[in-house]
């Protein structure tokens, strides 16, 4: 029987793309309510586990359940139940690039609820839009209008679009500005605390990692080598590790949270959650 | 089992109406009680969420909007769902999600306008790149060291020699239809004889040169149009220039020599692949042997037919490349760019390929090439 707070439980995961392995034997638990970062090198396969564990990647070997559910060889037909739970932010945004940013949020609750009104689904966008920090004008304008950073919340408003309860973030941060960046680690983690959401996060900014991950998984040698909290990875010794979190911009990162003036001082959520 | 969103209706002691929420107010099971939500008058004075087993934001907000817009306040809320009603409560404004709305007259009137504009500025910056790629020439000759042969051979294969099977395939069935059709037609006045006149005129001095432009056009002008196209949305066009490298030097002239060269050869073999077609179809439906066939071409085909097509086939190999190169350079923003600068320059290509054609027609005609 599965355990019951695992959101994510991988097993014994083997992908390869022709000779060259990217992971063998990995295993992977996600908890019910935590944001989970996940770091490693470039190369290291964090978004080709990403693409298994949503189903875009058949693994060659191991087991993937997503709320106790199998994704493997799951066609693009099944698993709706377990695909309308989750909600994903792809690197680019990955939006619809003929439809407009409402029209990108409406596309996923027209797919699976069309029994909604039109006003209805027009508010349930506008707040959406709200919620990922957009300006509600940027409701009607076009992906290729957006900057970068915009775009990464237009997607995020995608993403939420279907209240998920599990959201994937594949480097969220990457190509925004330092104060674009902090914000939207602080974004993350509101609507982790308002929304109860589960996150799954690829980062490679160690501020991001520092601000909000409840614990952190470390990709390397084709397995996850270490999952914890920073303090606990700290404290291992493995050569990526050490030099990831004790390298300049690591101890940067560190010294900057242990005098609170992270990113996160930007705009701090309320501590109030549920 | 979680039942659905539902809601029930009460007279409170200080009048009005309360309404009492139950089930799971989650955007799964919403919808129906929205829209009875909806159809309610604006009598209700508290909302009562006591009941309610589950809620999320599409829920949040319903119950949010319903008490907004009927004056009621919200009652028996647990902090889960007050959170989520203040998350989504903070977006309380009206403005419409969709772009202001314009009279369909003006709107008609104004894409007119932007239409025309449209063609006269495409047609301006067309004459500018003509002009652009003349100066690259003429650079070129100065430094004849900047000239990449390379990738002129390599779109020597590309629009080429790739080519040759599906040109000469659609040559070899046209040379079959013209005969065929010719013979029909020629029959009722006893003349089928003179198919081999129309075979061979045809092909040499229009249809070779004017199907293989097409072909070209598809191929390789849509090709040409999509490839920088693509280069452009992933800035590398704008890398070759931050590098001192000109684009039009290395990504037009390349192409446009490739198929100014390549054009006359293919028309050449096309009109060659036809008359086989068409010889072929005299020898089985007219009984004309080969030798015989081959024989009146020579008689009936005057030389200047043959150079009628070949002057023709390089300067709509000039047209195609560039109007595939042009609409290539246009793209800007997204990729959905692509897929409509490729269709114009597809477009453009065949276009300007066909009017031309008429003009070399009355011209070959007044200089006596006839």
């Amino acid at each position: 029987m599965p355990d019951r707070d695992n959101i994510i439980e991988v097993r014994g995961l083997r992908n390869a793309f022709g000779d060259q392995v990217i992971h063998d034997g990995l295993d992977l638990d996600v908890k019910r309510g935590e944001i989970l970062g996940v770091v490693g090198g470039s190369g290291t396969g964090k978004s080709v586990l990403m693409r298994s564990i949503i189903g875009l990647q058949n693994p060659e070997e191991g087991e993937i359940r997503v709320f106790g559910e199998s994704m493997r060889d799951k066609e693009e037909d099944e698993a709706t139940e377990v695909r309308r739970r989750w909600g994903v932010l792809f690197q680019g945004g990955a939006l619809f690039s003929t439809l407009t940013v409402a029209e990108n949020v409406q596309v996923p609750l027209k797919e699976f609820y069309p029994d909604f009104s039109k006003a209805t689904l027009d508010e349930i966008a506008r707040y959406k839009i709200h919620l990922s920090g957009l300006p509600p004008e940027a409701a009607f304008k076009f992906p290729s209008e957006l900057s970068g950073g915009m775009k990464k919340r237009a997607g995020l408003a995608r993403a939420l679009a279907m209240d998920p309860d599990l959201l994937f973030l594949d480097e969220p941060t990457a190509g925004l500005d330092p104060i674009g960046a902090a914000r939207f680690d602080a974004l993350t983690l509101n609507l982790k605390q308002t929304l109860g959401l589960t996150v799954f996060l690829i980062t490679h900014d160690l501020d991001s990692l520092y601000a909000i991950c409840d614990r952190v998984a470390v990709l390397a040698d084709r397995q996850v080598i270490a999952v914890g909290k920073i303090d606990e990875l700290l404290a291992i010794d493995h050569p990526w590790i050490n030099e990831y979190f004790s390298g300049p911009r690591g101890r940067a990162a560190k010294s900057g949270h242990d005098r609170g003036i992270t990113k996160m001082s930007v705009d701090k959520p309320s501590p109030d959650g549920p | 089992m979680i039942e659905p969103a539902d809601f029930t209706q009460d007279t409170a002691e200080e009048g009005g109406l309360i309404l009492r929420l139950n089930g799971a107010w989650t955007i799964a099971g919403v919808a129906d009680a929205d829209k009875r939500l909806r159809a309610l008058g604006d009598a209700v004075r508290h909302i009562d969420l006591s009941a309610v087993e589950h809620i999320d934001t599409v829920g949040a907000w319903i119950v949010y909007r319903t008490a907004r817009d009927m004056g009621a306040d919200i009652v028996g809320v647990n902090a889960n769902a007050r959170s989520l009603i203040e998350a989504v409560g903070g977006v309380d404004s009206n403005d419409s999600i969709a772009p202001p709305v314009i009279s369909p007259i003006i709107k008609l009137i104004g894409e007119l306008g932007d239409a025309v504009l449209t063609a006269f500025g495409t047609m301006v910056q067309f004459i500018a790149f003509m002009g652009q790629c003349v100066k690259a020439i003429i650079d070129l000759i100065l430094h004849p060291r900047r000239f990449r042969i390379h990738a002129v051979v390599q779109h020597f294969e590309h629009v080429g020699v790739r080519a040759l099977a599906i040109v000469g395939l659609m040559s070899f069935l046209i040379g079959i239809v013209i005969a065929q059709q010719g013979a029909v037609q020629l029959r009722q006045f006893g003349a089928e004889v003179f198919t081999v006149n129309l075979v061979g005129r045809l092909t040499l001095r229009e249809l070779g040169v004017l199907m293989t432009a097409i072909m070209v056009a598809g191929r390789s002008g849509s090709a040409f149009a999509a490839q920088i196209g693509t280069m452009k949305i992933t800035e590398e066009v704008d890398a070759m220039r931050t590098i001192g490298v000109v684009p039009t030097e290395a990504l037009v002239i390349p192409r446009i020599m490739a198929t100014v060269v390549m054009m006359p050869l293919l028309a050449m073999y096309s009109s060659i692949i036809a008359m086989i077609g068409g010889g072929l179809l005299c020898w089985i439906a007219l009984d004309i042997p080969p030798a015989t066939f081959v024989q009146r071409i020579r008689e009936v085909v005057p030389f200047t037919d043959l150079l009628v097509g070949l002057v023709k086939a390089p300067v709509f190999g000039a047209i195609i490349a560039m109007a595939g190169c042009f609409q290539g350079m246009r793209v800007e923003g997204n990729s959905e760019e692509v897929g409509l600068k490729t269709t114009a320059a597809v477009v453009q290509a065949i276009f300007l390929v066909i009017v031309l054609d008429a003009f070399f027609a009355v011209f070959f005609t007044g200089i006596g090439w006839n």
